[in-house]
């Protein structure tokens, strides 16, 4: 078996007292796409900085490309394209030149660096716009600039922290191919996310964090699979009614969660328990039939939603 | 380097060991390279305030001030000197300090959290104190543009005494810049937020350092409590040395050698601050 590309054993990261990151075992071999799920200060950002070799780890072991980040910096940030949860364009260059500038870091050649810019415009569909100012772009181009950026190393690694946030879901939708597209050429992805469609869409294997745990680990098939039903059956009565009318829901369903604004069911078969609903003689005012997602196993494991 | 990379090196370890040669030499260069391209996009202002500044202050003190002065201000080892030539060095020092105010204060705050450049170079194989020597590099490179620019005019007024020992006015108000620019740059480098006190620098620092260095009079002339703003001012002992350089003016009461230390440890001490502030807000 081919050596993992990221390799963390028990690695932790204090801020004083506070722990971020508090001893999570995982490896990413080469080729995988692979994501950490977990809402707002769970400590993903974090794990993604000791991996990006920005940060040091208070305890524990980590390998990135086969080295350690204490000792082997550079070298392994030569390694990586990173795309940061905020932009940070330099808006003062030129589209283009932003690439040019970047590839220069690595000690690229400039005339190496001006071909990949092009080839990589054209990957980001943003041919037309090599000569803009950064601050005349969407935000969805903003994105795919600086996932161009972050490629024109050509990583063995592709860093995304929280790559679709605030963007709007056609641009997620355009963002999504492309890096559908790197992963069908087998560059290994590690991104974050607190979106369960965005990790559904593009993880092969995830870990759920919390609070600076791994709650879980697999494909999300898999953890759909392992923390959840097939459907889930929701149910709004109006928020005053939704606590009462679970207790009358309880035991229809292998499980029920009564969140401020619906009541989930949890089942197998959520038109057959939506009959059963109605000969129980409640009357929600909408009911919604779906697929779990990962926010269903979210839920199930921390009792949080993953938005809050 | 690579004395704990135990294993059998599989082939991604020695594509990261080859990878990061050149950017463990040269990132500081590319950081360089970097900043000089922005300032290409102002570059217009850069020509314009590195000649049209010394431009009106050699036509305006020149033919203007000089002329009206009728009691020689200063003298060389032959007697009495023009005024113009007093006074040039001590701008030229000035126009190599007032780049730094600018390159060394809202930069920075943009590079670290405006447009968060910084940040960004960081997480490419280059390391936080090349980022911080790599902007040094650029804004030194500005000032040689700026001294040389006003140099060559101050030549073309005759503002010069002997043109050749003259010439090392370039270095030395690039020096004199450094020991103004890189406590700035400290300081700047561990603001998280401009709360005005860039326009302070420039009112409350600056401004008084280029009033109260000798720039327009000996300093000597100033009464004895205010005289200290002289001493501890980079404008002042570039000044000094300038002037010795021009036309070998006799430098008040202190050896040019003090002068040129005073501005050295100024500069050594604002870097070596300035470069573990990049680190530790980086790392």
């Amino acid at each position: 078996m081919s050596q993992p590309v990221i390799s963390a054993r028990g690695l932790t990261k204090r801020f004083g007292d506070f722990t971020a990151v508090a001893g999570i075992d995982f490896e990413v071999p080469p080729g995988e796409s692979f994501g950490l799920l977990g809402p707002n200060g769970a400590g993903k950002s974090t794990t993604m900085r000791m991996i990006g070799a920005v940060s040091q780890r208070t305890a524990g072991d980590l390998r990135v490309v086969g080295l350690d980040p204490d000792t082997h910096g550079p070298e392994i940030r030569s390694q990586l394209g990173v795309v940061p949860q905020e932009d940070n364009l330099d808006a003062e260059l030129r589209v283009r030149e932003n690439l040019i500038v970047y590839g220069r870091y690595f000690g690229i050649p400039r005339s190496v660096c001006a071909t990949r810019a092009d080839e990589l415009l054209s990957f980001a569909q943003l041919e037309d716009k090599a000569k803009a100012k950064v601050d005349d772009l969407s935000g969805g181009m903003k994105r795919r600039l600086t996932i161009a950026r972050a490629l024109i190393n050509e990583p063995r690694i592709l860093m995304l922290d929280e790559p679709t946030t605030g963007l709007d879901p056609q641009a997620r939708h355009v963002l999504w191919d492309r890096l559908f597209r790197l992963k069908e050429r087998g560059t290994t992805l590690v991104l974050t996310t607190h979106y369960m469609d965005e990790a559904e869409q593009l993880c092969d294997r995830l870990i759920v964090v919390d609070k600076g745990q791994i709650m879980a680990e697999g494909s999300p098939a898999a953890l759909i699979r392992q923390y959840s039903t097939r459907e889930v059956v929701e149910l709004r009565f109006g928020s005053d009614r939704n606590a009462s009318a679970a207790e009358q829901l309880a035991g229809l369903a292998e499980r029920l969660e009564v969140l401020p604004d619906r009541v989930l069911l949890y089942t197998d078969d959520g038109e057959r328990l939506l009959e059963r609903v109605a000969h129980a003689g409640l009357h929600p005012t909408t009911s919604l039939v779906r697929r779990s997602s990962l926010e269903d196993v979210f839920l199930r494991l921390t009792g949080r939603s993953l938005i809050e | 380097m690579s004395a704990d990379v135990t294993t059998d090196e599989p082939a991604m370890v020695t594509a990261a060991l080859g990878a990061a040669v050149r950017p463990r030499r040269l990132g500081w260069w590319y950081i360089a390279e970097h900043q000089l391209r922005q300032m290409r996009s102002y570059g217009w202002t850069v020509v314009m305030t590195g000649i049209g500044n010394p431009l009106i202050y050699m036509l305006g003190i020149g033919l203007g001030l000089a002329a009206f002065l009728t009691v020689p201000v200063a003298s060389g080892p032959d007697g009495p000197v023009d005024y113009l030539w007093f006074v040039a060095p001590a701008l030229l020092v000035t126009a190599a300090v007032s780049v730094t105010t600018e390159e060394f204060t809202y930069t920075v705050m943009g590079g670290f959290r405006w447009r968060r450049i910084f940040w960004a170079m960081n997480a490419s194989p280059v390391s936080p104190h090349q980022i911080c020597t790599g902007l040094i590099v650029a804004v030194t490179l500005r000032m040689v543009f700026v001294s040389t620019a006003y140099y060559a005019l101050m030549v073309a007024f005759g503002a010069v005494g002997d043109v050749a020992t003259g010439a090392l006015l370039v270095p030395v108000g690039v020096l004199a810049g450094l020991a103004f620019g890189l406590p700035l740059l400290a300081f700047s480098a561990s603001l998280t937020e401009d709360t005005g006190q860039f326009a302070m620098v420039q009112r409350f620092v600056f401004t008084p350092l280029f009033l109260f260095s000798g720039t327009f009079y000996p300093l000597a002339t100033l009464p004895g409590w205010l005289q200290w703003i002289g001493w501890v001012s980079p404008i002042w002992h570039g000044s000094e040395v300038g002037r010795t350089l021009s036309y070998g003016a006799g430098s008040d009461s202190w050896p040019i050698g003090a002068h040129l230390a005073v501005l050295v440890v100024l500069a050594a001490v604002g870097w070596v601050i300035a470069r573990r502030i990049f680190v530790g807000r980086l790392r």
